[in-house]
């Protein structure tokens, strides 16, 4: 099968493949780029467990294809903070419990860096809708609700 | 020497050391590892529930380009031992399980049943070759209704084995029971469904099999909750010598019972590596996941109670019949006389009698799910709300006049069971305090035209069953020269912060830093067997390996200090990894330098002690370690859309002392959610030809943080027996909330003088109850 060339900037490095047209998102990540922080839970695109940032807006990577990001901005969970750090999000996931087993985490802590970049001061119920897109099977979501509280105070200073 | 108090680590509320690299996605899950030339595979799965195959016709899928094999029956299923788990072998069998085999050879007996495996150089080539696989079926009738399928129909789902009774347990006669029946002021009788659900860990499963001709080594990276078990089962269904296989799991994401045993999918992806000599990884995809992993629940009970004038409890009679799908995970999948022996739970039930049927059928295979006896609370509590409903008393009022109190333990049930340790009482009077059940009541008296509701659910758990091997944990603690501790375990933690809580253990116990502690379990070649992760029982009784061992290389670094330090093993103590003269803190020595002189100079050891500093030790836990919890709600039914909104939602808790507070919370926390979602939103569907029609994440319906209230907690805590007082609580959450709901939801209803019985209570349902 036929391929073509694609170039991207993942969390500030530039990058380039030679993909299937067919070749989703998620697996140039995965597969080309060595990024594993990316899950795949559903790949239909309900679960949220491959949400990364594209341009600024958190999409699901199983729903898109490689070629489609071809000159784009991504950020992965790997990009969120200086390697050996946590980012706030991060850091308020730990402090609250938001995190079992770990593989809806990096969806959610994509998805919730997002949000509060939109809405920095969020209500709960504003919390709750927010991650409604987003699957966790661990924690009745009691933590991340709580977490997302913790990371909204702490980046408001 | 006497343990420490226990307090500086455990009990406490400590951040998880999982979280920064989980946080960060840089975890290790099965689909993370990638081999040098690593295959990849895909099933071709029937698409029907029963037919006889008429032709296989892989020749097309073989020619394409990048295929390096399609292997079926013909290839796969010949020269094989036992596909079923260790817990499950017996010559003879104890009761007929499903004739496992890997691949459908003449016919196939579910929708998901797979035909065929393709391996190719990638996943994409591997899906697009089982598009060519070609498979021709003549349909037969599917055995779908489990109440059919037991005595009224002449379809087998599994032909050789001459019926569709997977197992059926009857209590003896009894006269004393059908006296109490007779004899009763009130005898209640009810049929409740419990729904089919799957387990859905946000992982699916998945496996890399590595066979190496040239030195007979099988290695296997896998999703899964307890290594050694894959690696005993791999070893005997392949016939390689168990020395030479290794089985590694790194991160696993979620199981909930469901990657407990070795299922037959990740068998048939091994057996292929072997019969290949290859690496094939195979990481099952949702869909697969939803309709051919495992399904759960499936219960239809009839239960019988009778009561004296006054609401005292006499006897209790279950009529269970669970439909167990064609090849559940372990054994027949049944777990009905288990369930029914635990029925009465925290009440005093003098008598008790069970008719239990396990039913094979042409749908996925039963399989363990979060408290997979679970049945028996839910038929218990559902069935304390409607006879109290029934005799006119409030289902609080019922159960008070019923529950076990502490100064009556150790009390034996009708069932068998001995509880002691427990607090049902306690736990039932905080949650009732804690949701403000009178105010409730109140509220509800203030408004009759509220659809609001209150329910609760009551029980005690068996947690760290010693069945099997299951008592049993063995811990290594190592000390290595800078002073730094590891912990070897053979658990299997797949969300359940083992890396945290039993790190606390050690750093209690051995009395040195939580940060010096690290915890190594997942691989066979490191890990003392152990009975992995799941029942409840890591807690208890790998905790107790971890705390013996801990005690015993203290014992051992004492007497090597008190050589050094010129003074009595017995003054010593030892605390944040520094081993001092009581009373003369300036006067001790550094665990690290004991270390350092136990492996590095052991010619500076006193007579008569070895060198090095490590211990092993096996932990053999009680039979059963109860816990028990009540769990509180309050509903809001809305009578135009048929909607249930949780508003409050309570558990009191006893699982004795806690490890970790944070995580005891977590636990219950998800469990409780799972609850949640099972009764009102969880439903796997199969129509009458047993086609599945809930086979995505729009379909099958998993609760959202949008729909799950606040979770409060009540915590009482009475040590168990065992060395650290612990108690299991993993499962809990999901075995009271499922009742607790459905009661809320039945309360509400009950206003309109609607009764409802099965589950789930989706929008259809409550508008069908409400329209009468």
């Amino acid at each position: 099968m036929s391929t073509l060339p694609i170039a991207m900037t993942v969390n500030g490095e530039p990058r380039r493949g030679q993909v299937e047209a067919r070749k989703t998102l998620a697996d140039f990540l995965r597969e080309d780029c060595v990024l594993t922080g990316t899950h795949l839970g559903c790949e239909h695109g309900v679960c949220g467990a491959c949400t990364v940032i594209v341009d600024g807006a958190a999409v699901r990577s199983c729903l898109m294809f490689a070629v489609q990001a071809d000159g784009a901005d991504l950020t992965t969970v790997e990009g969120l903070a200086e390697p050996g750090q946590l980012s706030p999000v991060q850091e308020a996931f730990r402090e609250e419990h938001g995190l079992q087993c770990g593989f809806c985490t990096p969806g959610f802590v994509v998805s919730v860096h997002a949000f509060l970049a939109q809405n920095p001061t969020p209500s709960r119920d504003e919390i709750r809708d927010a991650l409604a897109g987003n699957l966790c099977r661990c924690t009745g979501y009691q933590g991340i609700i709580r977490a997302v509280e913790r990371a909204a105070a702490s980046m408001a200073g | 020497m006497s343990a420490p108090a226990a307090g500086r680590f455990v009990g406490q509320a400590v951040r998880r050391r999982e979280d920064p690299r989980l946080l960060t996605g840089h975890g290790s899950y099965v689909d993370d590892i990638d081999l040098p030339g690593m295959l990849h595979a895909a099933f071709v799965r029937s698409d029907l529930a029963r037919g006889r195959i008429t032709r296989l016709d892989v020749d097309a899928a073989r020619a394409m380009p990048g295929v390096i094999a399609v292997l079926t029956a013909a290839e796969l299923n010949s020269g094989h031992g036992s596909m079923q788990p260790t817990m499950f072998q017996s010559d003879p069998p104890l009761s007929p399980c499903a004739p496992l085999r890997p691949l459908a050879e003449t016919d196939v007996r579910f929708v998901g049943d797979p035909v065929a495996l393709v391996v190719a150089e990638s996943r994409y080539v591997a899906e697009d070759a089982c598009e060519l696989v070609e498979v021709d079926y003549e349909p037969l009738p599917a055995v779908v209704d489990a109440q059919l399928a037991a005595d009224e129909t002449t379809e087998l789902v599994h032909p050789e084995l001459g019926s569709n009774v997977a197992q059926r347990v009857e209590s003896p006669p009894n006269p004393e029971l059908d006296a109490a029946f007779d004899s009763a002021a009130h005898v209640v009788t009810e049929t409740l469904v419990q729904h089919r659900h799957a387990n859905v860990p946000m992982e699916t499963r998945g496996v890399v099999a590595s066979y190496t001709p040239a030195t007979g080594e099988l290695g296997v990276w896998i999703s899964t909750q307890n290594p050694h078990e894959v690696r005993q089962t791999a070893a005997r269904f392949l016939g390689v010598p168990e020395q030479l296989v290794r089985v590694q799991m790194a991160d696993v994401g979620g199981g909930f019972g469901q990657k407990y045993f070795t299922p037959r999918d990740e068998l048939t992806v091994i057996a292929a590596a072997h019969h290949l000599g290859r690496a094939i990884k195979w990481i099952e995809d949702r869909r697969e996941n939803l309709l051919a992993s495992n399904h759960a629940r499936a219960d239809r009970v009839t239960v019988r109670l009778a009561l004296d004038e006054e609401g005292h409890l006499l006897a209790a009679h279950l009529d269970h019949t669970e439909d167990c799908g064609a090849y559940p995970v372990g054994g027949t999948g049944g777990i009905g006389p288990f369930a029914a022996m635990l029925f009465p739970g925290p009440y005093r039930i003098p008598k008790l009698g069970f008719r239990s049927t396990g039913v094979w059928t042409n749908t996925c295979g039963r399989g363990a799910y979060r408290g997979p006896w679970m049945l028996e609370t839910v038929a218990r509590e559902e069935m304390m709300d409607l006879a109290a409903r029934s005799i006119g008393m409030d289902p609080l009022e019922l159960r008070r006049r019923n529950c076990l109190r502490t100064d009556e333990l150790p009390y034996t049930t009708a069932g068998g069971m001995v509880l002691e340790h427990v607090t049902p009482s306690e736990t039932l009077e905080q949650a009732v305090e804690l949701v403000g059940y009178d105010a409730v009541r109140a509220e509800q008296a203030a408004d009759a035209g509220r659809l609001l509701g209150i329910g609760i659910g009551l029980y005690v758990e068996p947690t760290s069953m010693a069945s099997g091997n299951l008592g049993v944990e063995t811990a290594t603690v190592r000390v290595l020269p800078s002073g730094t501790v590891t912990v070897h375990l053979g658990t299997g933690s797949h969300g359940q912060s083992v890396e945290t809580t039993m790190a606390q253990v050690v750093a209690e116990y051995l009395g040195v830093e939580l940060d010096d502690v690290v915890v190594v379990q997942g691989d066979t070649a490191s890990a003392p067997f152990g009975g992995g992760t799941g029942g409840s029982r890591t807690a208890v009784v790998a905790g107790g390996a971890a705390r013996d061992a801990s005690l015993v290389v203290r014992d051992k670094a004492c007497q090597i200090a008190a050589h050094l330090l010129e003074a009595a093993p017995e003054d010593l103590d030892v605390e944040a990894g520094r081993i001092t003269v009581r009373g003369t803190p300036t006067r001790g020595v550094a665990l690290a330098d004991v270390a350092r002189v136990a492996l590095n100079a052991p010619l500076e050891l006193p007579p008569g002690i070895a060198p090095g500093l490590e211990a092993t030790v096996s932990y053999q836990a009680p039979p059963i370690t109860w816990s028990n919890a009540c769990h509180a709600c309050t509903v809001e039914v809305d009578p135009d859309t048929g909607t249930v909104e949780v508003l409050r939602y309570v558990v009191s808790e006893d699982c004795g002392v806690m490890i970790n507070p944070m995580v005891v919370e977590g636990q219950i926390a998800g469990g409780v959610v799972q609850g949640i979602g099972g009764v009102l939103y969880e439903h796997f569907v199969y129509d009458d030809d047993g086609n599945p029609l809930t086979t995505t994440f729009l379909d099958y319906l998993l609760p959202t943080a949008a729909e799950v209230p606040t979770i409060e907690f009540g915590h009482i805590e009475t040590r168990s027996p065992t060395p650290g007082g612990h108690k299991g609580m993993g499962e809990g959450g999901a075995i009271g909330s499922p009742p607790c709901v459905f009661n809320a939801v039945a309360d509400a209803l009950a206003r309109r003088g609607v009764t409802v019985t099965e589950q789930p209570l989706t929008p259809s349902r409550i508008l069908d109850a409400l329209d009468g």
